[in-house]
């Protein structure tokens, strides 16, 4: 492997395991960050003659923590002795390349933890978690959520310097806490699936990293709580929607379900996600399994004609109950279309004009229950509305091509 | 590390002689969970912020004020000074100070000055 190809592996693939390595073992992750990027300049210099070493990753672990050792012994003069004393023997080296590999899930999952932490703002969370456990740059970031870059640089530093002031652990919480504080990361890692499998805007559809991220950060947490309910509902819900990210857009243009070519879906994907729905719906399923629950049943059915549209109505009836979002009651009101006919979901559709007028996906689902009504002339109306209000290029587009089928 | 758990509430809520004591036997229950933990290094309750004055030396000159820095309906009315693990600890026992349920706890980290003792 070329010096070039190993660097940019490394840094693509593995630089948040690395950085949590190194969180792990100095307990800073300012510290931790400082020394990851000095040990990759190393390499940068040294690879080119003495070669790609066997394991890339161990080396730069290796020569990140030296170096954190280094900077952590060049503190002396200004700390107390017996704190410095205690931060070197916290500096045990892995006895093997296999033993820090196996340390790697928990290194990530206590660095996911911290930034998911309560005590920082939810949008810091998602970019911290989206920095330091996903490696993203900020600029990346900033670019995903629409903010300047230097505003989202300031958001990731202020976390960072609260997490290192105010004391924020580098820990999975005890058992005691691990319940109230794994919905708050459930919520986060489903923040960073949403903008991979859908970004709220620009032109670009589908950043799948991000969305592979998310579903890497949920199998180690459903690794960590493997009976949980909602971990396993969220991994599920993610896999089944990240099983139709080929069929989702042909040639940069959206495909909506009920057009997708159903063998473009992956089926190992959703060979996985499905036992995980069985577990995850067991008694009084959470939100994340419920809609788990709906994918599975689109998933499993042939064609969109031919899918359980009454269990999907039932199961939008008990998801409308725990999230009762407008946006759940649109989804409810297609079901509703689907199960019981046209006039039935625009129905429900119209009791929901207040709360989501402003939203492009309310007159566009009015808009398809109005052409499949026979009531082109205001299918029209609703989709020119929707055209005003939508987001990203392709969905633009296809609302598009939608209007000129209904004029021609 | 340290930190200041800082107790705001609404100062004259009415409270009969049993809440009052109900008030404070919560406040000596603290007390004696903050102890038993090492971490209770020390605290006060204050007397109510309308006996407060506010004090800025402005070009040389003290300016005094009646009354807090911040008019507002919670007011600053007692704090404890805890040594903690971490911020999880903190605030673990700030959410067991029963200005926590009737108001609200402000934790803070001590700022710690290299060289200062």
């Amino acid at each position: 492997m070329t010096v070039d190809r190993a660097l940019t592996r490394l840094v693509r693939d593995e630089s948040g395991r690395v950085l949590a390595a190194l969180v792990r073992i100095t307990g800073e992750l300012g510290l931790a960050e400082e020394v990851v990027q000095e040990a990759l300049v190393i390499a940068l210099r040294r690879w080119p003659d003495v070669g790609v070493p066997d394991d890339p990753r161990a080396w730069v672990i290796t020569t990140a923590r030296n170096l954190a050792i280094d900077r952590i012994r060049r503190r002396r003069r200004f700390e107390e002795r017996s704190r410095v004393l205690g931060e070197l023997a916290a500096l045990r080296a892995p006895a093997s390349p296999e033993e820090a590999l196996s340390a790697y899930p928990d290194d990530r999952l206590r660095l996911l933890f911290t930034c998911c932490h309560p005590a920082l703002a939810m949008d810091a969370r998602v970019a911290l978690t989206l920095r330091t456990v996903a490696g993203l740059t900020s600029e990346e970031i900033a670019r995903a959520f629409l903010v300047e870059r230097t505003t989202m640089q300031q958001r990731i530093v202020r976390a960072k310097k609260k997490i290192q002031a105010a004391g924020i652990p580098y820990a999975i919480p005890d058992p005691a806490h691990l319940e109230e504080r794994l919905a708050g990361v459930l919520s986060v890692v489903y923040l960073v699936f949403n903008e991979g499998y859908g970004p709220t805007s620009g032109d670009l559809g589908l950043r799948v990293d991000l969305a592979e991220e998310a579903i890497h950060l949920g199998r180690l947490l459903h690794g960590l709580r493997p009976g949980h309910q909602e971990v396993a509902g969220l991994l599920a819900l993610m896999l089944l929607h990240h099983a139709r990210r080929h069929a989702r857009f042909v040639d940069g243009e959206v495909v909506l379900l009920e057009d997708q070519d159903r063998a473009l879906w992956d089926g190992e994907a959703i060979a996985e996600a499905m036992p995980l729905v069985e577990a995850a719906v067991a008694g009084r399923p959470g939100a994340y399994a419920l809609q788990a629950a709906i994918a599975a049943l689109h998933a499993r059915a042939p064609t969109w004609e031919a899918t359980d549209w009454p269990q999907i109505e039932h199961l939008y009836r008990l998801l409308r109950v725990r999230v009762p979002s407008p946006v759940v009651a649109l989804n409810h009101a297609v079901a509703v279309a689907m199960a019981h006919g046209a006039p039935a979901g625009l129905a429900m559709l119209d009791a929901l004009d207040e709360p989501l007028a402003g939203h492009h996906l309310f007159h566009s689902a009015r808009a398809a229950l109005l052409v499949r009504s026979g009531r082109p002339d205001e299918a029209l109306e609703a989709y020119r509305r929707a055209l005003e209000l939508v987001g990203t290029e392709p969905e633009r587009r296809f609302l598009e091509r939608r209007i000129a089928a209904l004029v021609t | 590390m340290q930190y200041v758990a800082l107790i705001y509430d609404v100062e004259d809520r009415p409270q009969s002689p049993s809440e009052f004591e109900e008030m404070m036997g919560g406040y000596f229950a603290f007390n004696e969970t903050a102890r038993g933990q090492g971490a209770l290094l020390g605290g006060e309750a204050l007397e109510p912020s309308s006996t407060a004055t506010t004090v800025r030396v402005r070009d040389g000159e003290v300016l005094l004020t009646d009354g807090p820095f911040a008019e507002t309906r919670e007011a600053l009315g007692g704090f404890y000074l805890l040594e903690c693990r971490d911020l999880d600890h903190a605030i673990e026992l700030a959410a067991k100070i029963p200005g926590a349920s009737t108001g609200c706890v402000e934790v803070r980290p001590v700022l710690h000055i290299p060289g200062d003792g």
